[in-house]
């Protein structure tokens, strides 16, 4: 009786979130796995066939999938590697005083919309911007916009907070007594850094890093942005797939490999840093 | 936290970012969307009282969803007719007629008037996507005042499925300041990009015009959908990828900028450039190119037919139609309208190109758009 309320209840808390994901994510995407076998339609769209041709072409768009595994990946790294310091300082250095309004400034330019805020690198770095300021400095010529590196430097601007605040917490938590426990055991300022902070704050830069390089790998308002339609990602390719050439079966087809991309990109990824830290799990997730 | 935020905007700037990339958003537009701009929109949406009344008494609704194109209209006229008829105007801009076709598909659009291109009609007509206009709720569109050249591929079966906006041509505007010697073919356009103006070139990011134009090169037809001419088109797109700035519909702001000093254009996009760089001069392909009408239709299913239909016969009023004309300084196909402008505007050779840059040019057929082959091309072209 007991045990049955309880299954009851359960089945009652569950039963949502499985609608849920079943009606909203099982369901839609086995319609895309059964439409990248089809025919694109006379005037675009789908018409039903049972053909692998949609993966056999998936090499006409071997660049943006060059694109996208070779930045999002770098983006991450270079995110990372700017937002440790900000964090570290954040949590170890700065005094409590100032630091809630430190955090809240970081948040700040996130409550404007991140078109709004890509659109503005576009001035920056456009002829107009960073460029006039270097010509007057007898740089000539230099040109930023419409390049990997501005479609680099937008991803990094862009994602920033998403990697300092995991990063920021890990730190935060750490105990501050390890760092005098490894000074008096003789520790250098780099040895204690490399022996005890950074350790004990890899699952922060492991939580940031996946919430980073998944957000990147489905980029595609950046590269079009900054990247002037010539930095071209696999979201790029599916929204021309699906909003211009109408050929939904082709852009199924990259859809589903995309995924199978990340999936096994991301079980690597858990795998060698549960491997190589010893993390929990739950640390990740 | 950071989370919701996230969602909302990323959603939000999922439609806006479309529209920008096919073409669309002048720097106006965007900062007057994104920020204060749609705030207030939304607002006095939200609140029945701050609604305008109508002036008259039939009942029209009170918003109107128009589909149309980047600089394409004159504000003037759209708030004239909310304040005639309480209906307000919600604009989508979009880049291409691709695009377009590709939201019509998927239906729901909730679209009440759209802005197609001649070669769209018949398309649009057998996928069963627009209606056969009622042309007694249009008394502003006489037919015999339009050039049949102009509107032939509206009628179809006797039926009239859009009456026409205004004609343009496809070329490539210049910044004279920038670059030497004298412009005057395709040959140059694609030659130069890939010489002493490197960096500097746009090109639309549309099949039709890119592709088009490309062909132009070789003189092939703008429409053509040979696979050894494609094939063709697209080495020499592919070779040109590199030396350009951008590829993208709304060049405006880059040529403006001095970002890029050459960009394939249309015409009214070159006029209102004109206006404000002297410097800026237009150029038809001696090769050819395309010339093009642009119509006013309403989608099967569409929520505001009444509105749309007054809307429709608004922006056909000859008065309305030349203030329109003068703003976005595209051609009208319209005797009564053209009578009503302005000497200046009539003498204009970017509106009115001389007869032997006119004969050179071809209408788009609606093969060149559907063509899968052609769309994979651009596909291709741009992934590269």
């Amino acid at each position: 009786m007991r045990q049955g309320r309880r299954t009851g209840t359960t089945a009652l808390l569950v039963g949502p979130a499985a609608a849920f994901f079943l009606l909203l994510l099982v369901l839609p995407l086995a319609v895309v796995v059964i439409y990248s076998f089809g025919e694109r339609g006379a005037a675009g769209g789908y018409s039903p066939a049972f053909t692998f041709d949609n993966y056999l072409s998936l090499a006409t768009r071997g660049q943006a999938f060059l694109n996208t595994l070779l930045l999002a990946p770098l983006g991450t790294l270079l995110c990372a590697l700017v937002a440790f310091p900000l964090a570290y300082f954040l949590a170890v250095k700065t005094s409590p005083r100032w630091r809630t309004m430190l955090l809240v400034l970081i948040i700040v330019p996130f409550w404007a919309s991140q078109l709004l805020r890509i659109y503005a690198w576009l001035l920056i770095l456009g002829n107009r911007g960073i460029p006039s300021l270097l010509d007057l400095l007898g740089m000539d010529g230099v040109r930023l916009i419409n390049t990997r590196f501005a479609v680099l430097l937008g991803m990094v601007y862009g994602y920033l907070p998403l990697m300092v605040f995991p990063i920021y917490v890990s730190l935060e938590k750490l105990d501050k007594r390890l760092l005098e426990a490894s000074a008096d055991l003789g520790a250098g300022a780099w040895g204690t850094f490399r022996q005890v902070t950074l350790p004990m704050s890899i699952a922060g830069v492991a939580t940031g890093s996946l919430l980073v390089f998944i957000l990147l790998m489905g980029e595609f308002i950046i590269p079009a942005l900054l990247g002037g339609g010539k930095v071209f990602f696999i979201g790029n390719a599916l929204v021309d797939l699906f909003l211009q050439s109408r050929n939904w079966p082709f852009g199924a087809a990259i859809a589903v490999s995309m995924v199978a991309i990340m999936l096994a990109t991301i079980a690597l990824y858990m795998r060698f840093m549960l491997g190589r830290s010893g993390l929990r799990q739950q640390a990740l997730v | 936290m950071s989370d919701d935020t996230r969602q909302i905007s990323r959603k939000q700037f999922v439609e806006e970012l479309l529209r920008y990339r096919r073409g669309s958003v002048s720097r106006r537009h965007f900062l007057g969307i994104t920020g204060l701009g749609l705030a207030t929109a939304i607002l006095g949406q939200a609140v029945p009282g701050l609604r305008p009344r109508p002036a008259f008494a039939q009942d029209l609704g009170d918003t109107l969803n128009f589909t149309t194109w980047p600089n394409y209209f004159d504000q003037a006229n759209l708030d004239q007719f909310t304040k005639d008829t309480g209906v307000n105007i919600n604009v989508a801009v979009f880049g291409s007629n691709e695009e377009m076709l590709a939201k019509l598909q998927a239906g729901g659009t909730g679209w009440d008037v759209l802005v197609p291109t001649n070669y769209t009609i018949s398309t649009y007509k057998s996928l069963d996507l627009i209606e056969a206009l009622e042309l007694a709720q249009i008394p502003n569109f006489i037919e015999s005042d339009h050039d049949t050249r102009f509107i032939g591929e509206a009628k179809i079966d006797g039926a009239i499925y859009a009456v026409p906006k205004n004609w343009g041509t496809t070329g490539y505007v210049v910044n004279t300041a920038k670059v030497e010697g004298e412009m005057t073919t395709w040959k140059q356009f694609w030659d130069r990009t890939r010489d002493d103006l490197s960096g500097l070139v746009m090109v639309h990011d549309y099949q039709l015009t890119t592709i088009g134009n490309a062909l132009k090169y070789f003189g092939y037809s703008f429409n053509s959908i040979d696979p050894g001419e494609l094939a063709e088109a697209e080495k020499l797109l592919i070779e040109a990828k590199p030396h350009l700035f951008a590829i993208n519909s709304d060049y405006q702001p880059a040529m403006r900028a001095g970002d890029a000093v050459m960009s394939v254009a249309w015409t009214g996009d070159a006029s209102q450039l004109k206006r404000d760089i002297p410097e800026m001069h237009y150029v038809l392909g001696k090769e050819g190119g395309e010339i093009w009408t642009d119509f006013y239709a309403i989608p099967k299913g569409a929520q505001n037919r009444p509105a749309a239909y007054a809307f429709i016969n608004f922006m056909l009023d000859p008065a309305v139609n030349a203030k329109e004309v003068k703003a976005h300084g595209y051609p009208s196909t319209d005797k009564r309208t053209s009578a009503l402008l302005p000497q200046e505007v009539l003498s204009d050779p970017i509106l009115y190109p001389a007869q032997e840059l006119l004969s050179a040019l071809e209408f788009g057929a609606a093969a060149t758009l559907t063509d899968p082959n052609r769309a994979e091309l651009m596909a291709r072209f741009k992934s590269a």
